[in-house]
């Protein structure tokens, strides 16, 4: 009888606990969500005079998709294509760089490595992720730079290469962990099953393991390409910010991100310049917000079909 | 209902108002953030019952401090525009008061090893609008020059643009860096590199006398050459106040021209907006 009793009152405080985390992670994602919605409808805002302003249109829309970007002038240029350049320049070369060093060592740690060393080298990486941009920002604009100017005989000390390659140190960490736990989440059965086979270790990680876990994989990636395109303090500093519209990788660049950060400190409210900017924001914004989607519900769903077979 | 801010802020008034007589607001200039900190403290160990807070931010943020009441005083580093005038007189009713507090003189930095004697305001607005790309065109090396300037919001940008570019836009090569301290830097490590800034020193760079013309004669940038105007790209750098100053503003502003103040001025690197020796009494600048 005294069990009986003690099971009732435990399920109904398990209901109440159960109903009362359900309200709480309820309400906590309705504040994170409205956050989001709120940030864009500001910017937005912001960014809505370059279309509905009758003025500000005439002075920004005409120079929009020029090669110039003269916002401070006589008479404003505001072209955004050498932003555009720079951004995609920049963001490649940090991406070539990090992706195969990311995920080859999240497939070595995850299936070559000894235990202790995996042990010892995922915390020390996931510190490196928490490592301020500035500090890396630092590192590329008083080390990086030169040495890679002897390296490829750059003109520019200060150039897209040299804030890609310091851009990748912070979006290693990110595709390193996630493609780390997601090889790990492979469950050991397969790969038992593949070994039963007779397969090698190597035809197992390549062949058996990382298609499974190519989903997660192809999350971290995306991920990290996000860390990157936001970037600001480190392309800032390394990147020599020249509004030049060239595909040259040792040429200086201007992003998106490091354009806003120079510029908003003291632009006047409310000027077409101060508009344009926002624009730009909520360029960046859209362009997270579509890269996101088609991971989350294109390619994810289509990948997982292909190696999970169902 | 009130709100907490409001609350704090009652707080915080009433506390200003039994502990101190009035706190003094200056917002704006990064340039002169550190001059205007320096003078504050100085300041305030001299008369203790005065407070003088400084805030940076940049000159266009003290200019909006300035029309938002937020501030009491403006520092900037370069005259304010039209549009911002404008401002001022709409929300105000009058024009807004402008005191020159120091000067700074912008210098041409190169590499040490750079042999280019001297430049004149005309070579360099060619370097810097893309009509002298090569250091052969000055009688060095055939290379191509790397050239440094500041982003489009500081201050020291738009003045160069003005003094130096007559207007001009600057070419789209020009790398921009943030402060004159990455500039500095820049320069030190590139054999090639130019670049334009504040008075400062550092290792691995040279300072290249200017001249007004080709023909006339190149003049380093001091003391005596800023201060006369004999420097030929030097700037003044500004309080701006949007309404007529209390007692205890136009003491600090008063103080602030002395020659205690100016010479706190030299120690920071500017110069002072006046020799002590012609150094009159600005009061007069303050009552219309």
């Amino acid at each position: 009888m005294p069990i009986m009793q003690l099971q009732s009152t435990t399920s109904a405080r398990a209901e109440r606990i159960d109903f009362l985390m359900r309200a709480i992670i309820l309400v906590v994602a309705t504040i994170a969500l409205s956050m989001i919605f709120l940030i864009f409808i500001f910017t937005f805002k912001e960014a809505k005079d370059v279309f509905f302003d009758a003025e500000t249109r005439h002075e920004v829309l005409p120079t929009l998709f020029s090669t110039n970007w003269q916002p401070i002038s006589d008479s404003p240029k505001y072209g955004i294509i050498p932003l555009l350049i720079g951004t995609l320049k920049t963001t490649l070369i940090a991406m070539v760089i990090a992706v195969p060093i990311g995920v080859l060592a999240a497939i070595y740690t995850s299936c070559f490595s000894p235990i202790w060393f995996k042990e010892l080298i995922k915390p020390v990486v996931e510190l490196l992720a928490g490592f301020p941009s500035v500090v890396i920002g630092f590192f590329a604009l008083f080390v990086l730079a030169g040495f890679l100017q002897s390296l490829t005989g750059a003109e520019s000390r200060l150039n897209a290469l040299v804030a890609g390659v310091a851009m990748s140190l912070t979006a290693i960490p990110i595709i390193f962990t996630i493609s780390e736990d997601a090889l790990s989440a492979v469950p050991k059965s397969i790969q038992e099953a593949s070994y039963g086979l007779g397969a090698t270790k190597w035809e197992t990680a390549f062949y058996i393991t990382f298609p499974t876990a190519y989903p997660g994989i192809f999350a971290a990636t995306i991920l990290g390409f996000g860390r990157t395109i936001g970037e600001t303090l480190i392309v800032l500093m390394a990147s020599g910010n020249a509004a030049i519209s060239s595909w040259s990788l040792i040429d200086s660049a201007r992003t998106l991100t490091a354009t806003i950060g120079a510029e908003m400190a003291e632009v006047v409210f409310g000027d077409p310049h101060y508009n344009v900017l926002f624009l730009i924001g909520t360029a960046l914004f859209l362009f997270a917000l579509i890269l996101n989607s088609i991971a989350e519900f294109y390619i994810k769903e289509r990948l997982m079909k292909k190696f999970r077979g169902s | 209902m009130k709100s907490p801010l409001f609350l704090l802020s009652l707080l915080f008034f009433l506390y200003s108002c039994t502990s101190r007589e009035q706190v003094i607001t200056v917002r704006g200039s990064d340039t002169m953030v550190a001059l205007g900190q320096k003078w504050a403290e100085v300041y305030m160990n001299k008369f203790p019952e005065e407070t003088v807070q400084v805030n940076g931010g940049g000159s266009g943020t003290g200019i909006a401090a300035l029309i938002n009441r937020t501030a009491d005083i403006c520092q900037s580093s370069r005259p304010m525009k039209a549009s911002e005038h404008k401002k001022i007189r709409e929300k105000f009713g009058r024009d807004v008061i402008e005191i020159p507090v120091a000067k700074d003189g912008i210098v041409i930095y190169v590499h040490e090893s750079n042999p280019v004697a001297k430049l004149s305001i005309s070579q360099i607005r060619k370097i810097y609008t893309g009509k002298i790309q090569n250091w052969k065109e000055l009688g060095w090396e055939d290379k191509r020059m790397i050239v440094y300037g500041r982003e489009n919001s500081s201050g020291t940008y738009e003045f160069f643009k003005k003094a130096v570019l007559e207007g001009e836009d600057f070419v789209d090569y020009v790398q921009t860096l943030p402060g004159t301290a990455a500039i500095v830097n820049a320069v030190s490590k590139d054999k090639y590199a130019i670049g334009y800034g504040g008075n400062a020193y550092s290792q691995g760079i040279r300072l290249v006398p200017v001249s007004r013309t080709d023909s006339s004669e190149a003049v380093e940038a001091n003391e005596a050459t800023v201060t006369s105007g004999e420097y030929p790209i030097s700037r003044d750098l500004y309080f701006y106040l949007a309404k007529e100053p209390s007692n205890a503003l136009a003491r600090f502003i008063e103080w602030v021209l002395s020659d205690e103040a100016q010479e706190i001025v030299t120690a920071q690197g500017y110069f002072p907006i006046k020799t002590s020796k012609t150094h009159t009494k600005p009061t007069t600048s303050l009552t219309h």
